[in-house]
């Protein structure tokens, strides 16, 4: 019985059901419900297959596998966790939402069609929004419309290029990888360039590509992320992307189109968290530049670099929601995010300081943190591939990672001169959410076997050891290097302080004229891409307003109309059955 | 013992389960104008409850007896089709029966006697009367097989609609129900000028015998006529956009439970008619090979969908929301029509009957909403989730119908209007029904965002959850929204054999 339950339902369900508890059975149910989500989830045996069928179509509404597993246990660990993190707020409208979204997301992750996958792809979309929009602004309102739009716009193009591939092949199932042989595995739809890909591929490539936030197609995120509540927030950095790279790594491992996609992923958002003051509007790029090293691990398609993924994604959800956690507790407390306003607040808040520190150190890949015994994977399957390019716009990322999600954020958060603001620190189940994520991530970095453990392949028959000298060193000497820069530019006041940041990577990959032409570059770009924007969102919501303007009661369509009128719209409608017969 | 030979059959005469297709109507009928002697209001009630549910067992034993022995043919008084009246049940409008009945067993007991109706408890009588003829006549219209009949039970629907909606609160009541009056009037009379020029043309009444005798002449200039006179006259009476004036003002003012009892029959009997029209007399292969009746019936219905979802977001009252719903479902069922293949039409038909049981559970919510808060403003339900916790919950369950959420019947009737258009070659309409579902997202969140997450402002009137008479018949409706959504094949298989029925032999 208990296995004819689908993994996410409960909490759908019981979300669902929460507007209907009082308050304090709601405080519970929030952190339990994904407790005994998770707990119901792992019992359910890795082979496990629950079909259904909808009128003459046989749908498989849960498929366990190992790749389904880690990112199913992932989810609802962030559920708990954010669970925990928003508890000294009640808002039902967020509860709600939020253990719906990631119930949803749940339950994509174990879909085994592309039909039922669409169905809980839209559910995460729909129930997400409502996470910005309980900011309650007007500006929080539009920026979730224009979040919906492409959210709901990745689901249509889902589900048409299912029904697509359905009517080529009569099939929605989706297929495991091929094995190619040398560890090289292939997803269903991979392909290697976009010249041999069908449309059925393409329409589900840019599907997954919207919600992974591929460059060009990535605004939606930096746009509603920072907008959003401060624990809606943890909630939507967990769950849409991630979604959106587990799908990509089951259905279009090995395609070579995603290395170079993923690549400048990696590097492009570096430079907007740069000139970005927002503190967690840089944690947005830093998502998306996180994102790229999953994709190009998709890309690559090795049990390695598909390994690497995995891992990546179970360590990255947990330190960036750490780190959104921890900005989240600072706009909680101060009221403010942005860089340039903050500062000196680590003896007000020295949890705070101490976990986002963590949470930097292993987005940064220390040795000893999480990130580390990840990220490392798929740069080593980059290297053994000979991508020697993206390779080394994947140092130079990380490099860039460091800068701006290491030093960036908590520097100018709780170091740098003293704001002079006086707040508390965060409320208590803040601290224990924050307390448990930062303990995982040095946890993992530490005894990184149970993770491994869980990961698609034996990574005892891959040889990988996380801690041999080359990674360590090599890791080591891109940090201290980093560190020395910052230090160096900090005591000679080179860094441009109008920008209230520093640029420590400037010594390992390019000089200061080309760094300021790349910032320059980035501002136009992003000026222009605004501007762009707002005139076309200004177009729309013109036509919007007129089309609610007619519907609305006194419009002409949203009343009846006058009996004379009524009757001349029958006599013209019969003219026109009339014509029908003369056509 | 030897069989009897044809000739002993007619006229050995007939036992009461032969009368069944008439019991059904003549029972009504009778007890209409009971009710108006008797005057008690108890006992009134409580008949118009049993001749619901005798329609009702009635129904359900003639649809039983068609699937398993096909057609009955009823000759009323004895004189056999062509000349006298013939009573013909089909699959089709077996299954129609079932509907109204259906939903009449359900909403009469609705409320206790005149409670919620805003009725002066001396014409409660009056009330039931009328609403039996209402019923009387739409089963009339679904049961006979002659067309001049239809228009007859057609008028004594409509006169009976009119004095219901007349019952409601207020001035704004009787001029709706005026409004109505006059275009349903303009209906009536468009279909009595088709019926007209198609007994000109083949001298009979007689649906059977209209299509045989129609085939030499089909392409005449009389035929093209009728047949634009009846399809407009019926577009009115089913409220096909931009025919549809008079229902948002008719559903927004009658009394909430008679909304429930129109919304969920009267323009299902109007496409079932519509559907006979089309079908049985005309045929498919003239109505879409030689008129090309999609290239006018696809827009109307599209248009449709999104004026009625885009104006029920823009409403405030929350009847008013429901029947700019009720405007562009309806555009969901003439757009199944406009596909002309099996799983279009099947869509069609199956969400005749999946629209019946969702509108009427909801309006029923209304229903209890006014009785207890004494208005109809979305605004005014803030907060009730907690108050009325069973009553919201069949609104949300309604609501995701509506929207068409798997395992809800508004998610079967989708997936094969879905399937229609694509099997058709038209993928941009499949792509609007889903774009129109998602303002049925927009337009059910506001009044459950509403409803759960605003809280009730001060001083508002202290309301608390209706009794069983009104929850049991509410919750039957919803309950079988999502019963009929997990038993699809109940349903749709009906749908499917009869849209192969109308398609394939025009009969």
């Amino acid at each position: 019985m208990i296995e004819q339950i689908p993994p996410g339902l409960i909490l759908i369900v019981g979300g669902l059901l929460l507007p209907l508890m009082p308050k304090e059975v709601r405080k519970v149910l929030l952190v339990v419900l994904p407790a005994a989500g998770l707990a119901h989830m792992i019992q359910l045996p890795t082979d496990h297959v629950l079909a259904y069928s909808v009128f003459d179509y046989d749908l498989t509404m849960v498929k366990v596998d190992k790749l389904s597993r880690i990112f199913g246990i992932i989810f609802h660990i962030a559920a708990f966790l954010t669970a925990i993190y928003t508890l000294h707020e009640d808002d039902p409208v967020q509860q709600v939402a939020g253990l719906t979204y990631s119930g949803g997301a749940i339950a994509a992750v174990f879909a085994g069609d592309l039909i039922t996958l669409f169905v809980f792809w839209e559910a995460t979309a729909i129930t997400s929004v409502f996470l910005i929009w309980a900011s309650r602004t007007e500006r929080s309102y539009k920026t979730g419309m224009r979040y919906l739009v492409m959210q709901v716009g990745s689901g249509v193009l889902l589900l048409a290029g299912a029904i697509v591939y359905f009517q080529q092949t009569g099939s929605v199932d989706i297929e495991p990888w091929t094995d190619l042989g040398h560890h090289q595995m292939r997803g269903m739809f991979a392909f290697d360039s976009f010249g041999e890909a069908s449309l059925a591929q393409l329409l589900i490539f840019f599907a997954f590509g919207i919600k992974a936030a591929f460059p060009l197609l990535h605004n939606w995120l930096q746009d509603a992320y920072p907008e959003a509540t401060v624990g809606g927030t943890v909630w939507l950095s967990a769950f849409t992307t991630k979604l959106a790279i587990y799908a990509l790594c089951r259905m279009y491992a090995g395609s070579d189109v995603l290395i170079p996609i993923g690549a400048t992923m990696t590097a492009f958002p570096i430079f907007y968290a740069v000139i970005e003051n927002d503190l967690r509007k840089v944690l947005a790029y830093s998502l998306n530049n996180q994102l790229g090293y999953m994709v190009v691990g998709v890309g690559i398609g090795t049990e390695l670099a598909i390994n690497g993924t995995a891992s990546h994604a179970f360590a990255h959800i947990l330190y960036k929601g750490l780190l959104f956690m921890g900005m989240g507790a600072v706009l909680y407390r101060a009221g403010t995010v942005k860089g340039s306003e903050l500062g000196g607040l680590w003896r007000q808040m020295p949890y705070t300081t101490v976990f986002t520190s963590v949470g930097a150190a292993a987005i940064s890949a220390f040795p000893l943190f999480s990130g580390f015994v990840s990220k490392s994977m798929i740069l080593t399957a980059a290297a053994n591939e000979q991508h020697i390019i993206t390779f080394c716009i994947l140092l130079f990322a990380s490099a860039g990672v460091f800068h701006h999600s290491g030093i960036k954020i908590p520097y100018f958060a709780f170091f740098a001169h003293d704001s002079g603001k006086k707040v508390k620190e965060a409320p208590l189940n803040m601290l224990i959410a924050m307390g448990i994520a930062a303990a995982l991530c040095i946890g993992i970095g530490i005894w990184y076997q149970p993770l491994y453990d869980l990961l698609p392949f034996d990574m005892n028959a891959l040889h990988w050891v996380p801690y041999d000298t080359a990674h360590v060193v090599t890791q080591l000497q891109l940090l201290l290097y980093s560190a020395a820069a910052f230090v160096f530019l900090q005591k000679m006041g080179w860094y441009p302080p109008e920008l209230k940041s520093t640029n420590v990577d400037v010594e390992w990959v390019y000089r200061k004229g080309l760094k300021d032409v790349a910032l320059a570059t980035g501002r136009a770009l992003d000026v222009g891409y605004t501007t762009f924007r707002d005139e076309l969102f200004g177009v729309a919501w013109g036509i919007v307003e007129r089309i609610k303007r007619w519907h609305s009661p006194g419009g002409p369509l949203g009343e009846p109309w006058p009996i004379g009128a009524a009757a001349i719209a029958a006599a013209i409608m019969l003219i026109l059955f009339l014509a029908l017969g003369w056509l | 013992m030897e069989a009897p030979t044809p000739h002993e059959v007619e006229v050995v005469h007939r036992t009461l389960t032969d009368h069944l297709p008439i019991l059904q109507v003549i029972i009504p009928l009778l007890a209409a104008p009971l009710c108006v002697l008797l005057r008690e209001r108890a006992l009134v009630r409580g008949m118009a409850i049993g001749v619901a549910w005798t329609c009702l067992a009635i129904s359900v034993t003639l649809l039983q007896h068609v699937m398993e022995h096909g057609v009955i043919s009823y000759a009323v008084g004895g004189w056999d089709a062509p000349f006298g009246i013939e009573y013909r049940i089909d699959l089709l409008n077996a299954y129609i029966l079932v509907v109204v009945s259906a939903i009449a067993a359900v909403v009469f007991p609705f409320g206790r006697g005149g409670e919620g109706l805003a009725l002066n408890p001396a014409r409660v009588h009056l009330f039931y009367a009328a609403l039996l003829l209402c019923l009387c006549g739409l089963l009339g219209m679904a049961a006979t097989g002659d067309a001049f009949n239809i228009f007859v039970f057609l008028e004594i629907s409509s006169l009976a609609s009119y004095s219901l909606i007349a019952l409601g609160r207020g001035r704004r009541a009787l001029r709706a129900a005026y409004s109505y009056l006059v275009m349903g009037t303009i209906g009536g009379t468009f279909f009595l000028i088709g019926i007209g020029l198609l007994y000109q043309t083949t001298g009979t009444l007689n649906i059977v015998d209209l299509h045989d005798r129609l085939q030499p002449v089909i392409g005449s200039r009389t035929v093209v006529v009728a047949f634009a006179f009846l399809v407009v006259g019926l577009g009115i009476k089913l409220a096909l956009f931009p025919l549809h004036q008079w229902l948002p003002n008719a559903y927004t003012h009658a009394p909430a439970k008679i909304s429930a009892f129109l919304a969920a029959t009267a323009t299902k009997v109007g496409f079932y008619v519509l559907l006979r029209v089309l079908f049985t007399i005309f045929g498919a292969t003239f109505v879409f090979t030689t008129l090309r009746l999609h290239n006018l019936l696809l827009p109307m219905s599209l248009a449709a969908m999104f004026v009625g979802s885009l104006a029920a977001i823009a409403q405030t009252d929350i009847k008013r929301l429901l029947a700019y719903s009720s405007i562009a479902q309806i555009g969901y069922m003439t757009l199944g029509v406009s596909m002309g293949n099996v799983d279009g039409l099947a869509g069609g038909i199956v969400h005749l009957f999946n629209h019946a049981m969702m509108k009427g559970g909801l309006f029923l919510v209304v229903a209890c909403v006014v009785l207890r808060t004494g208005s109809a403003k979305i605004d005014d339900m803030a907060g009730l989730g907690r108050k009325m916790p069973l009553t919201m919950a069949a609104f949300v369950v309604g609501g995701l119908s509506l929207i068409g959420v798997p395992a809800t019947v508004g998610f079967v009737s989708k997936w094969y209007l879905v399937k229609g258009a694509l099997e058709r070659g038209w993928e941009p309409v499949a792509l609007l029904i889903l774009l129109s579902s998602l303002l049925a997202v927009i337009y059910v969140w506001r009044v459950l965002e509403v409803i759960y997450f605003r809280e009730r402002p001060e001083g508002a009137k202290e309301v608390g959850e209706v009794d069983a008479t009104m929850l049991i018949p509410t919750w039957i409706l919803i309950g079988a929204a999502v019963f009929f959504g997990l038993r699809a094949e109940l349903t749709s298989q009906v749908a499917l054999d009869t849209a192969r029925m109308l398609l394939g032999t025009g009969l």
